[in-house]
């Protein structure tokens, strides 16, 4: 919860807030541009954000443009999300040699610095937590996701120009922050270099104590509710995340299927860009010396081998695999975990090559919820 | 001493139906009984007789040049045995070698074939009866086509 | 610098067996007795399974073979169908595997009390039962009569017949079929449903415990329903790709079970059933 003391800084104490992460340690990840996206990079100073950047997303389409206005994140989201620093792409397991006779095996140590997410939208966040939610609520939790989620700083970024593609509003996600993080930054309209500071742990206190800052009024408050109120009527697409579940699961053979899986290139875009995805591969392999490495890299349930049991794959059809993805995403995430898999980023409507979207399919099979894949005969003739 | 027209009654192949129709097979039918090892078919011979098993197990079995016969399904109590007196050419496809001593009641195909000809309803009956069993018997024929505990086609 | 987390190895990693002693049960599937060489695992339930890494190949999903509460190595009965089985199945005597586990549901015999119990296995499927099968026959009661039907390829394929011939000594009434035999087998010949046309008890209130392969598995289940054993009383075995056994990896989803976790064995209704049936899940 919030601490009731927020503050508001200037585009001086973001630069400030940099600056004494790093100072605590923290290697800060944050929004830069950089091959035509807005993509995650370690940064040190205020200067290296997508000031005056803003990002235009349609189903298969990104592009940026840049103004004079001076906001600092007059955008949504790009590709990346922070699922890469908790959860990295490729992570050793464990390593065996043999030391002479006897074959010794041990884990690896995990000394990645701790890291700062400056920038992480209210999205990203509920991301976090749904990741939590599948790699520290395990039995066995990931030791890699426990320690570096554990160790992140989070500075949240609440949302003011969000995307054609958002649906934060849908999932409970956004475009607003209320847990999960150590700080909350609002960007608030008029004179640029306006931020409504939140604090949300004795952490973020901490660090925010060394930036200069006025006490907010209740003026500012209400500019951030503005801020949101606007962001929230600028979000138009929708999706029932309650009805999903039920209506998801007892459609698998709604002709919709077919429809997407004739447009779907099974590329897997969707879940390389998606910041819940948590699928990985598990391979071993030996160098010539005979130390042997096991590790594990992200994997999308769209590639053949995902289903592979002896003898071939389980999910062989283009059709089997969207649907996969889609009804775990929706559904079956709720049954394995407790709670929806989506967050409403639309990252994967923005970055899907054939434009599919996630919420017209639900709103496609919901229209005509409980229709059949045909096998009726194609034609019937009396003679 | 059982009566034939219970004996038949009991069989799968006829329990249920009324006693007129049990009664049209009594008259073609005796009781028999087979030591193991008799060949109660012989592939083929002319195949006159649909054997109800009350007791003891049959093998079907197919001969071949080198090696011992192979075993293609086992014929149990209360089950039924032989149905190539049914369709032309009327001859054996198998062997049906009896595993253990063999109680049956033998129907004779040409009686059965000649009281189905003169009475269609007894006729239509009877061949429900054989085509549930036959259908029974492709169904788990084909599953062991699948060779499902061996390796499949992919491997 | 090593933070607290790290002073466990983590779940990942295995632990070190040496298998001690190894059979060739038929012509692919081999028995090994494991030994820890580091800490043993946790105590195991009939029906779960480990991890078993074959240092330099991979590492694979195998049912524990061993009775939950019997002394001595674990045992693995493993079935060379790829890489990592092949190398298993190939172990010498002194190898040393990675093993982790106990993961996923057990047979739940703990439940059958007072309820007669069918088993129906094909193929390898009697080594994930057989520790439940070893604590049945061992534990007879006079309430519960237990009944084993087996499916095999071929006579040289059928997987502890010496045992199975052992467990029908001590009261449980054993049926193995064949798919195709010679002259030399006396025993059945036909696909496993062909011996479940009865059972020797009412079929109500039985418990059935199933596991083969899935096909084997639907048949299977429908014979038993037609004896008039209730859907929800059957358990099944799912099998899926399974990377780390430990709910992390997501490749083991069946629809909502995650099979490593929530299987595999679950019972047949209200979803298996379903789930089995369906092709590209």
């Amino acid at each position: 919860m919030p601490s009731p003391d927020a503050v508001v800084i200037d585009a001086n104490g973001v630069d400030s807030l940099i600056t004494s992460l790093r100072a605590q340690g923290f290697r800060v990840m944050g929004p830069v541009v950089a091959n035509g996206a807005i993509v995650h990079r370690e940064i040190r100073a205020a200067e290296q954000l997508p000031v005056g950047w803003h990002d235009w997303q349609e189903p298969g389409s990104y592009r940026l443009s840049h103004g004079d206005d001076g906001e600092m994140f007059g955008w949504a989201v790009g590709p990346e999300s922070f699922k890469q620093s908790v959860f990295p792409s490729r992570a050793v397991l464990w390593r065996a040699r043999t030391d002479g006779q006897e074959r010794q095996v041990e884990a690896p140590v995990d000394d990645a610095a701790p890291e700062a997410f400056f920038g992480a939208r209210p999205c990203e966040v509920a991301a976090l937590r749904v990741l939590g939610g599948v790699l520290a609520g395990a039995a066995s939790p990931d030791p890699v996701f426990t320690r570096r989620r554990g160790t992140a700083f989070v500075v949240t970024v609440e949302c003011g120009r969000p995307a054609s593609t958002c649906f934060c509003t849908s999932m409970g996600s956004g475009p607003g922050a209320e847990a999960d993080f150590d700080l909350a930054l609002t960007e608030l309209a008029g004179p640029a270099g306006r931020f409504l500071v939140r604090v949300g742990s004795e952490r973020g206190a901490a660090v925010l104590s060394g930036v200069a800052s006025r006490p907010a009024t209740a003026d500012d408050h209400r500019a951030r509710d503005e801020v949101l109120g606007q962001a929230v009527a600028a979000i138009s697409r929708t999706l029932d995340a309650d009805a999903a579940p039920g209506l998801l699961a007892r459609n698998l053979e709604h002709p919709r299927w077919d429809h997407v899986a004739g447009r779907c290139l099974a590329c897997g875009n969707c879940t390389l860009v998606c910041p819940t995805c948590f699928c990985a591969a598990v391979e071993e392999k030996t160098d010539l010396a005979g130390t042997v490495e096991q590790t594990r890299r992200w994997d999308t349930c769209f590639d053949l081998a995902h289903s592979y049991l002896h003898g071939g794959s389980v999910r062989v059809s283009t059709r089997s695999r969207y649907r996969q993805w889609m009804t775990h995403k929706l559904s079956t995430w709720v049954d394995q975990f407790g709670n929806s898999g989506c967050v409403g980023c639309g990252r994967c409507i923005t970055w899907c090559p054939a434009g599919i979207d996630i919420t017209e399919e639900c709103a496609a099979i919901a229209a005509s919820d409980g229709a059949v894949k045909t096998n009726e005969p194609t034609a019937v003739r009396d003679r | 001493m059982e009566e034939m027209s219970e004996l038949i009654a009991k069989n799968s192949l006829f329990a249920g139906l009324p006693d007129s129709t049990i009664q049209l097979a009594v008259g073609c039918a005796q009781n028999v009984t087979f030591e193991p090892g008799a060949r109660i078919l012989v592939e083929g011979e002319p195949a006159d007789t649909l054997y109800l098993l009350r007791r003891g197990r049959v093998a079907l079995q197919v001969q071949r040049p080198s090696g011992k016969p192979l075993v293609i399904e086992t014929i149990g109590p209360n089950s039924v045995l032989g149905w190539s007196w049914l369709v032309p050419p009327y001859r054996w496809q198998f062997d049906g070698v009896a595993i253990d001593p063999v109680g049956a009641v033998a129907i004779d195909g040409t009686c059965l074939r000649a009281k189905a000809d003169a009475d269609s309803v007894f006729g239509y009956a009877l061949l429900q009866r054989i085509s549930g069993v036959l259908l029974s018997r492709l169904q788990s024929t084909r599953v062991r086509l699948l060779d499902l505990y061996g390796h499949s086609l992919d491997d | 610098m090593t933070s607290p987390e790290h002073a466990s190895p983590g779940p990942f990693v295995p632990s070190r067996y040496r298998v001690v002693d190894r059979k060739t049960e038929t012509s692919d599937i081999t028995t090994l007795w494991l030994e820890p060489v580091d800490r043993p695992i946790a105590p195991y339930k009939a029906g779960q399974f480990n991890m078993l890494t074959a240092f330099g190949v991979g590492e694979v999903a195998i049912s524990i073979s061993s009775a939950p509460d019997a002394p001595g190595p674990i045992e693995h009965t493993v079935r060379d169908v790829g890489a990592v089985s092949h190398a298993l199945a190939s172990s010498e005597i002194g190898t040393v595997v990675g093993l982790r586990g106990p993961f996923g549901t057990d047979w739940g015999l703990e439940s059958l009390a007072g309820h007669n119990v069918v088993v129906v296995v094909g193929g390898i499927g009697l080594a994930p039962l057989r520790g439940a099968m070893r604590y049945l026959a061992e534990n007879p009661a006079p309430d519960r009569k237990v009944v084993l039907r087996v499916g095999a390829r071929l006579p040289d394929q059928i997987v502890f017949p010496e045992e199975m011939e052992r467990w029908r000594e001590m009261g449980v009434d054993v049926e193995v079929t064949v798919d195709v035999a010679d002259a030399d087998w006396k025993g059945h010949v036909g696909v496993v449903t062909q011996i479940l046309t009865e059972l020797p008890f009412d079929g109500a209130g039985a418990v059935a415990l199933v596991c083969g392969p899935e096909i084997m598995m639907r048949f299977s289940a429908r014979s038993l329903i037609d004896l008039g054993v209730s859907p929800e009383n059957i358990r099944v075995s799912l099998e899926r790709n399974m990377q780390c056994g430990i709910a992390l990896c997501g490749h083991c989803q069946l629809g909502p079970f995650l099979l490593c976790r929530d299987g595999p064995v679950v019972p047949y209704a209200p979803l298996a059933a379903e789930l089995i049936t369906e092709i590209e899940r």
